[in-house]
C-alpha cells in the first residue's frame, strides 16, 4: 500500500525540479516552459492523491481545469518564444537582457 | 442525485461580457477593414451594458450559485463597477495611442475585454477553480497584450518574463492550494472558514498551503520580492498596454487577496500576518528608494505601484473589515490615479516618440501649462499630499494599521511616503523649473484626450475634497 506521504514526497521532488528548471536553467528558454509545465504537473499529483485519500471527487474535477488551462498557457507561452526568436534570433535566455533596472 | 439548474441571474454580466466578447472576437474580421473603430464602440457599448446591469441589480444580500462557486456581494458589485468604470476609461485612452502609432487595434479591444470578464471572475469567486480559472483568462489576455507589438524586441522581452514569472506564481499558487484541499478537503471558501474555524484541519499542511498561496498572491500584485517583472513589463509594454495592466487588474488582484486571505482563510490570521507585514514593509521600502534612480517614468510608476501595493498591504495587516475597507478604498484611488499617470504619457506619445522620460517633462509648463498643471495634481495625488484623494487612501490604511496595534509599521510608512515625496516632486521641479529640451509644442493628440485627461485630474481633486461617500461605499461594501 502506497501512503499518501509517499506521493505528496513525488509531488515536492516534482515541484523542487521544476525550480531548479527555472532558476537554475540559463540556456534555453524551452526548458522553462517545460519546467512550467513540471510544476502543474506536481500540483496534480497532489490533488489526485489527496482526492483519494479523502474520498472526494473535487480534487480530480479541479485537475481537469489545471489540465485545460496549461495547454491554453503553453500555446501562449510557445507564440511569444516564436516571437523573441524572430526578433532576436536565438532563445537564450542569456540573450533577453535588455530591460534592466 | 439530482441535476438542479442553479441560477444563473447573478452572474448575468460575465455571461454578456462573454457572449459579447466572442461576437466582437469574430465580428472584427470582417469590420476592421471597412469601418474604422467599429471594434472600439461595440466594445464600450458592451462595458456600458455590464455597467447598467451591475447598478440596476444592485444589492446588498450576498447571493451564492452554481454550486456555491460564484458570489455575488456588495463588495464584488463595487469592485466590478470601478473596473468597468477604469476600464471605459483605460480604452478611450488606448484607442488613441493605437491610433497614433499605427498599431493592430481590434485585438487590442477584444483582449482586453477578455481580461475584464476575467477580473469579473476572479472578484466573485468562492472556490478555487472559479478563482483559479479568472486569474487565468485575465493573465492570458495581458500575456498577449504585452506581446501586441510584433516587431519590437523590448515589447516581446516583457511577454517573455511576465509569461515564465506568471506561470510560475500561478503554479506556486495552485501547490498551496493543493495543500488547503487536501487539509480540509474542501474548496468552497465559506466551508474552508468553517471547517479552518472548527479545528478539523491538520495545522502544519494548513500552513505550507497559506505560505505558497501568499507568495502566489504578492507575485501577481507585484510586492516585493516578487516584483522583479513589474518594471521591465511595464517599460517594455507599449504604453497603452501598460495604461492597462497598472490599473484594472490590481482591482481584481486585491479581490483575490480578499476572498482567499479573509474570506477562506480568517482563521490562519496569524500565519499570514506575519508575511504580510514583511512584504508589505520590503515593498514601501524598495519602492521608494529604488524609483529615486529612474530615469524613465514608466519604470518610475512601476516602483511607486511596487510601494503603493506596500501601502495598501497595510490595510490587510490589519485583518479587519475596517483594515480591509480602507485598502479597497487605497486601491480604487490607485486605480483611478493610474489611468490619469500612465494616461498623460498616452497623451504625449506621438509616432516615434513614446514622451516617457522624465527628461521628456522637462519645462512643461512654459510649454503647456494646463498639461504641467493635470501632471502636478496626479504627482500630487500619488505621493499623498492633500487635498488630493492619495491622501485619504494613505491616511485611511495607516489609521487602521494603528488601530490594530502595529504603531511601527505606521512610522516605516510614513517615512517611505516621505521619502517616496522626493522622486514626485523630481517630476514636478522638471516641470517648472527646468529648460525645455523638445523644440515645437507639446500638444495632446486629440481633444478627446485633453478632455478625458483633465476630467480624470479634476475628479482625483474633487475626489480629495469630498471624500466621504467613496469612503462609506468602501466601508459599507465590507
Amino acid at each position: 500500500m502506497i501512503a499518501l506521504s509517499d506521493y505528496l514526497l513525488f509531488g515536492a521532488v516534482l515541484f523542487m525540479i521544476s525550480m531548479a528548471g527555472i532558476f537554475l536553467n540559463r540556456k534555453n528558454v524551452i526548458v522553462l516552459l517545460m519546467s512550467i509545465e513540471l510544476l502543474l504537473l506536481a500540483v496534480n499529483t497532489n490533488l489526485v492523491a489527496f482526492s483519494h485519500y479523502l474520498n472526494d471527487v473535487t480534487g480530480q474535477i479541479f485537475v481537469f481545469f489545471i489540465l485545460t488551462v496549461a495547454a491554453a498557457e503553453a500555446a501562449i507561452g510557445l507564440a511569444i518564444i516564436v516571437l523573441v526568436f524572430r526578433n532576436r534570433k536565438s532563445i537564450n535566455v542569456d540573450d533577453l537582457g535588455s530591460l534592466k533596472g | 442525485m439530482n441535476f438542479v439548474i442553479p441560477s444563473f441571474a447573478p452572474a448575468i454580466p460575465e455571461i454578456v461580457l462573454l457572449v459579447m466578447a466572442s461576437l466582437i472576437l469574430v465580428a472584427d474580421t470582417f469590420w476592421s477593414k471597412r469601418f474604422q473603430n467599429a471594434t472600439y464602440y461595440a466594445i464600450q457599448a458592451t462595458l456600458l451594458v455590464v455597467g447598467y446591469l451591475l447598478l440596476t441589480s444592485f444589492t446588498a444580500e450576498t447571493v451564492y450559485t452554481f454550486n456555491d462557486s460564484f458570489v455575488r456581494d456588495s463588495f464584488a458589485d463595487v469592485m466590478k463597477l470601478f473596473t468597468i468604470a477604469v476600464s471605459l476609461g483605460v480604452f478611450m485612452f488606448a484607442r488613441e495611442y493605437l491610433a497614433q502609432h499605427k498599431f493592430v487595434s481590434g485585438e487590442f479591444f477584444v483582449l482586453g475585454l477578455f481580461g475584464v470578464l476575467g477580473m469579473f471572475v476572479l472578484i466573485s469567486a468562492n472556490n478555487f477553480i472559479t478563482l483559479f480559472l479568472g486569474l487565468e483568462i485575465m493573465s492570458l489576455a495581458i500575456y498577449a497584450m504585452v506581446a501586441l507589438r510584433k516587431y519590437d524586441g523590448m515589447a516581446v522581452e516583457a511577454a517573455m518574463k511576465y509569461f515564465v514569472l506568471g506561470a510560475l506564481a500561478t503554479g506556486m499558487m495552485l501547490y498551496g492550494i493543493s495543500m488547503v484541499y487536501g487539509a480540509t478537503g474542501s474548496i468552497t471558501f465559506t466551508e474552508i472558514k468553517e471547517i479552518i474555524a472548527s479545528g478539523q484541519a491538520d495545522g502544519i499542511v494548513l500552513a505550507f498551503g497559506v505560505v505558497f498561496i501568499v507568495i502566489g498572491l504578492a507575485f501577481k500584485l507585484g510586492a516585493v520580492p516578487f516584483h522583479m517583472w513589474m518594471p521591465d513589463v511595464y517599460h517594455g509594454a507599449p504604453t497603452a498596454v501598460t495604461l492597462y495592466i497598472g490599473t484594472a487588474p490590481k482591482l481584481a488582484g486585491f479581490a483575490m487577496l480578499y476572498r482567499l486571505l479573509y474570506e477562506a482563510m480568517p482563521g490562519l490570521v496569524t500565519d499570514w500576518q506575519q508575511l504580510i507585514i514583511m512584504i508589505s514593509i520590503l515593498s514601501m521600502v524598495v519602492g521608494a528608494i529604488v524609483a529615486i534612480a529612474q530615469d524613465n517614468l514608466k519604470r518610475m510608476l512601476a516602483y511607486s505601484g511596487i510601494g503603493h501595493i506596500g501601502f495598501l498591504l497595510l490595510g490587510v495587516i490589519a485583518a479587519t473589515d475596517n483594515g480591509f475597507s480602507a485598502a479597497m478604498f487605497y486601491i480604487i484611488v490607485y486605480a483611478i490615479t493610474g489611468v490619469a499617470g500612465f494616461g498623460i504619457i498616452v497623451a504625449l506619445s506621438r509616432t516615434g516618440f513614446e514622451f516617457d522620460r522624465i527628461a521628456d517633462f522637462k519645462g512643461l509648463n512654459q510649454k503647456n501649462p494646463w498639461l504641467a498643471l493635470m501632471m502636478l495634481i496626479i504627482m500630487f495625488s500619488m505621493a499623498g499630499i492633500p487635498p488630493f484623494v492619495g491622501f485619504w487612501a494613505k491616511i485611511l490604511v495607516i489609521e487602521e494599521v494603528v488601530a490594530a496595534g502595529f504603531t511601527w509599521i505606521a512610522i516605516i510608512a510614513v517615512i517611505t511616503a516621505v521619502i517616496s515625496a522626493f522622486y514626485y516632486l523630481r517630476v514636478v521641479k522638471a516641470m517648472y523649473f527646468d529648460q525645455s529640451e523638445i523644440k515645437g509644442p507639446v500638444e495632446i493628440i486629440s481633444p478627446s484626450l485633453h478632455w478625458g485627461l483633465s476630467f480624470v485630474a479634476i475628479l482625483l481633486l474633487a475626489l480629495g475634497l469630498l471624500p466621504t461617500q467613496l469612503i462609506d461605499l468602501c466601508y459599507l461594501s465590507i
